[in-house]
Formats: C-alpha cells, sequence, structure tokens
C-alpha cells in the first residue's frame, strides 16, 4: 500500500484505538447467536474486497466463532499462536476464498473468552498494529453481551446489529442496542435483517425499535440515538444451500435475492463507512 | 451416577477414616454419624459432613470463600441468561485492627462472630453470605432490583451498627462496617475478578468517604420490562400472514431459511 498509510503507521502506533482514519473498524453483533452474524461477516466481507477494498475479518469471539467453519479454513498458525507468542501477527493471517484475509481466532482461545486484562492488552496491540493496514476491518463478535463482545465492539468505530424478524432475536438486538447506548455511550447503530419474509421488513423492525427507545432510553441533550436501517437480507434457499457445501454466498450463487442484497450492503458499507482516500 | 463406580463391598473397618471422624467432632455444627447406621448411610453421612465443612467457615459458620467464588461464578451464569440482576456487596468491619489490639484476638472473635450473626439475619436464604478474608464478609443477592440494592446495605450497615458486643461480662463494643457494592452487569456474561474489582472500588470509596457507609456501583439500566417488549413486537402480529405466505415452494413440509441460516 502506498506511502500515506506507512505514515499513518508510525504516527499512530502508540495511539489506542479508535482509530487512524486510514483503517475503519466495523464491528459486526447480535444480541442472540444464530442469526446469521458470521454468514453475513464473511460475505460482507467478499463483498466489500470485490468493490477493491482491502478487507480483513477478525474472529472477535475468540475461538467460538465460526468463521473457519463458513470459510471452510483450518490455518496451522492462528491469534493463539500470536497471543502465545508462538508465531508472528503476520503468519496468522490468511487469504480467504472470497479475496480478503482473515485472522482466525483458533480453539485454544476458548481460554481467553473470559476477558483480562492480559487479552484486553493483547487484543488492543493487535488491533493497533493490524488496522492502519487495511481499508476496513470487520469484527465477527460473538453472540449474547459477554464482555469479550463489549469489549471487541468497543474498538470499532462503527456496529452493526444483525437481527432476524422473530420475536427472541429482535428482544435480544434490543437489549444489546440498549448496552451499547449506555455503556459505550454510541449514537449511530447500524441495522441488517437477515432471513427477511418480505420487501420493507427490516426498515419497520429498525423503526419500530428506534421508537422504543426514543420512548425508553433517556440520553444526553443533543446526543439522540439513531439507529439506521442498511438492509436486509431475504430469507433464500440458497444461503442454507451454499453454507451446506461451505462456499460463500456471493461466490456459489451471485443472481440470487440474498447475494444481490449483501451486495447492495456493501455499497452502503462502502459509503457510509470506508473513508474514501482518493 | 453409581453405575459407574465399582461394584464391591467397601470395609469400613479398613477405611482410614479416624481423621475425618476428628474432623467432625471438632465442628460443633455437624453431628458426627452413629456406628450402628447401616454402612452407605454412615459414609454417605461422613462425606456430607466433609464437604459442609469445605464450604464453611470455621468461625462464623458462613460460607467460606472457596464456596463464595462458586456461587458467584453460578451467579454470573444465571444473569447472563436470565437478564435478572444481582447485587455483591463487599462489607469490612472498620478499625477492626484497633480492637485486636486494643482488647485482644478472642475479642476480634466475638465481634467477627456477632457480625456475622447480624449479617445473616439481614439477607434472604437465597443469598450467599461469606467471610471473605479477616474482618470482609461478602454477600450475593440474586433477584436484586437495583431500585432495592442500596435499602438492602443501608439496611445491613444499620444493623451492624446497632450492635452492642458484649467482649466480655463487664465490657461492651460498638462496631461499624464500610459496605462497597456493583452488580452483575444484567445480560453480560462478566467475570468474578471485574465483578469483585467493581465492588471493591466501591468499598474503597467508603473507606475513604469517611466508613460507615454505602457506595454503590452506578448501574446502568438495560432492563427490558413487558412493556417494551410488548411495543417491540406489536407489529409481528402485522407481519405473520405475510410470512407464511413466503414459505419457499421448493421446500415441502417445515418452513425453510431459519435452522439453515444458523451459521454463527
Amino acid at each position: 500500500m502506498s506511502d500515506a498509510i506507512k505514515i499513518a503507521v508510525s504516527d499512530k502506533t502508540a495511539t489506542p484505538v479508535p482509530l487512524s482514519p486510514s483503517g475503519k473498524v466495523l464491528a459486526v453483533t447480535s444480541g442472540k447467536g444464530g442469526v446469521g452474524k458470521t454468514f453475513v461477516s464473511a460475505n460482507l466481507a467478499a463483498a466489500l474486497a470485490k468493490l477493491g477494498h482491502k478487507v480483513l475479518v477478525l474472529d472477535a469471539d475468540l475461538g467460538l466463532a465460526n468463521l473457519d467453519v463458513v470459510l471452510n479454513l483450518y490455518p496451522k498458525i492462528t491469534l493463539h499462536d500470536v497471543f502465545t507468542g508462538k508465531a508472528k501477527l503476520e503468519d496468522a493471517i490468511v487469504r480467504a476464498p472470497g479475496g480478503f484475509s482473515v485472522l482466525l481466532a483458533g480453539s485454544g482461545m476458548v481460554e481467553y473468552s473470559r476477558l483480562t486484562p492480559e487479552v484486553r492488552d493483547d487484543f488492543l496491540r493487535i488491533m493497533n498494529g493490524l488496522v492502519p493496514h487495511y481499508d476496513i476491518v470487520l469484527l465477527d463478535t460473538g453472540a449474547g453481551i459477554s464482555d469479550v463482545v463489549l469489549f471487541a465492539v468497543s474498538l470499532a468505530s462503527e456496529v452493526i446489529v444483525v437481527a432476524t424478524p422473530e420475536p427472541t432475536s429482535l428482544t435480544d438486538a434490543y437489549a444489546t442496542i440498549k448496552v451499547l447506548i449506555g455503556q459505550q455511550k454510541r449514537q449511530n447503530i447500524r441495522i441488517v435483517i437477515n432471513q427477511a419474509a418480505r420487501l420493507g421488513d427490516g426498515r419497520a423492525i429498525t423503526l419500530q425499535l428506534q421508537q422504543v427507545l426514543d420512548r425508553f432510553v433517556t440520553t444526553e441533550p443533543g446526543r439522540p440515538i439513531k439507529l439506521v436501517h442498511m438492509g436486509d437480507i431475504p430469507a433464500d434457499t440458497a444461503v442454507r444451500q451454499a453454507i451446506m457445501r461451505r462456499q460463500l454466498l456471493i461466490q456459489a450463487t451471485p443472481s440470487c435475492p440474498a447475494a444481490l442484497a449483501i451486495g447492495q450492503l456493501a455499497l452502503k458499507i462502502e459509503e457510509a463507512v470506508i473513508t474514501r482516500r482518493r | 451416577m453409581a453405575s459407574d463406580l465399582p461394584n464391591s463391598f467397601v470395609r469400613l473397618t479398613e477405611l482410614r477414616l479416624d481423621d475425618a471422624r476428628a474432623l467432625l467432632s471438632r465442628d460443633a455444627a455437624i453431628s458426627l454419624p452413629e456406628q450402628q447406621q447401616d454402612p452407605t448411610t454412615y459414609i454417605q453421612n461422613v462425606i456430607d459432613g466433609l464437604c459442609e465443612l469445605s464450604l464453611k467457615d470455621p468461625l462464623t459458620g458462613l460460607s467460606n470463600r472457596r464456596h463464595f467464588r462458586a456461587m458467584q461464578e453460578r451467579t454470573i451464569d444465571a444473569v447472563a441468561r436470565s437478564g435478572e440482576p444481582a447485587l455483591l456487596l463487599l462489607l469490612d468491619i472498620d478499625h477492626f485492627k484497633k480492637v485486636n489490639d486494643t482488647h485482644g484476638h478472642l475479642a476480634g472473635d466475638q465481634v467477627l462472630q456477632t457480625v456475622a450473626q447480624s449479617l445473616a439475619k439481614c439477607v434472604r436464604p437465597m443469598d450467599t453470605l461469606a467471610r471473605y478474608g479477616g474482618e470482609e464478609f461478602a454477600v450475593i443477592l440474586p433477584n436484586c432490583h437495583t431500585n432495592y440494592g442500596a435499602t438492602v446495605a443501608e439496611r445491613i450497615r444499620h444493623a451492624v451498627e446497632s450492635l452492642s458486643i458484649e467482649i466480655s461480662p463487664s465490657a461492651r463494643l460498638k462496631v461499624t462496617i464500610s459496605v462497597g457494592g456493583a452488580y452483575a452487569p444484567e445480560w453480560i456474561r462478566s467475570t468474578i475478578s471485574l465483578w469483585t474489582e467493581r465492588a471493591d472500588l466501591q468499598l474503597y470509596r467508603a473507606k475513604a468517604g469517611g466508613r460507615n457507609c454505602v457506595f454503590l456501583d452506578k448501574q446502568e439500566e438495560i432492563y427490558v420490562s413487558a412493556e417494551e417488549k410488548n411495543l417491540l413486537l406489536g407489529h409481528l402480529a402485522l407481519g405473520e400472514p405475510a410470512w407464511l405466505e413466503n414459505i419457499p415452494v421448493d421446500a415441502p413440509g417445515a418452513p425453510t431459511g431459519g435452522a439453515g441460516q444458523r451459521v454463527n
């Protein structure tokens, strides 16, 4: 990459994230598990890579994410080896089929799923080293709202909450949003509705979430909460097929409705999140 | 369960139970099993007695730190699953060293025991009360709503303050406690160390703030009320018919698009 980035690295090494303007960090999270968070992260990364961006997906679930399963990748060196000093960070970054880079936690990382100051520091150090080298870094966080998830999200400049239109998923997404507002004083939270049954579902759900938040969550004056609906991914049988074959949807069936929706989502993320340097 | 164990007859006379029996006989709270019982019951009683001993603080009869940590772990799990708030209180007797130095260690023990009894009367059976360290006590209050936490903590502080502890037939003592507390973050799987650290910080503030007072960590309310849920999910009633229409035709039987997409 260009000299501009090298300068950014040396300038920013001592600064804690967030964040260098040359790299945007986007956390993908959800209240409930099983809503397609990893599916969205992986395919969104591929779609952004297709648009010409340098993308890294980081397994911020620390060993409990299924990124390896979704991408069918089993690297010998993982984040665990970096944490334990057995390998260099560069060696743990692997190329995923969709043309983006991936940093997998490795199964040994389960022991880090409890947040300690050491894990915090290691993670911060790694993020600081990585972020300047990419146009966008996606953090695939764990399900639920754990200290690790909140910490990972706190490193991100932007956060997407993935939900499905089911009552349990929406309630958990709502609880997550409340926590993010309360704990991290976030104002903008982006919403993606997966498995949408019909057009307009996501917009209606986002509006509903917004109205309940406005009524029940008080924020400081002049700091309103804004939920931004980023798009819907329609329920699509092709998704299931791609997952069973362990392929990226946007590669397996690039013209199916769900893949097209992810392409649209990538365009919106590009516009809203990635800082253009030209 | 029992089928995992070798099916053999243990001869009680060959078991070295002397140490265990000595331990049990020393602790007044636990009655030594009767020797004429049937052997299985007898061993079961010995084991139960030892388990109880391993969880109790011998001086005060409260839970010990080992038991407390296990309960803390369990509470964290419950809070993460249910979102029910739980409060951790750390209580420390003010100027306890002075009691020991002025009146001797026996008086100190008497103070610890009396305070422990007083604390035990302030909490519910579902709460876990422990002697956490020297003159430090700790309580976990599950299902303790954020509105009530301060009231409970204040009640405990007041109960100790009103004690008049007889340390000898001719002398009575008054003591106070400082209380620091923190809620386990609702819906969040925290850790024992983080949770304790936050309560400890409040205890430190209580000590620095002049002692005999209560400081609680301010907790962001992230309780999702029934009213919020109703408002949130109200629209689903409208959306349902459309869902049914949208079941893919190529999937006979059960609706798809659910389980198949559950990747993470």
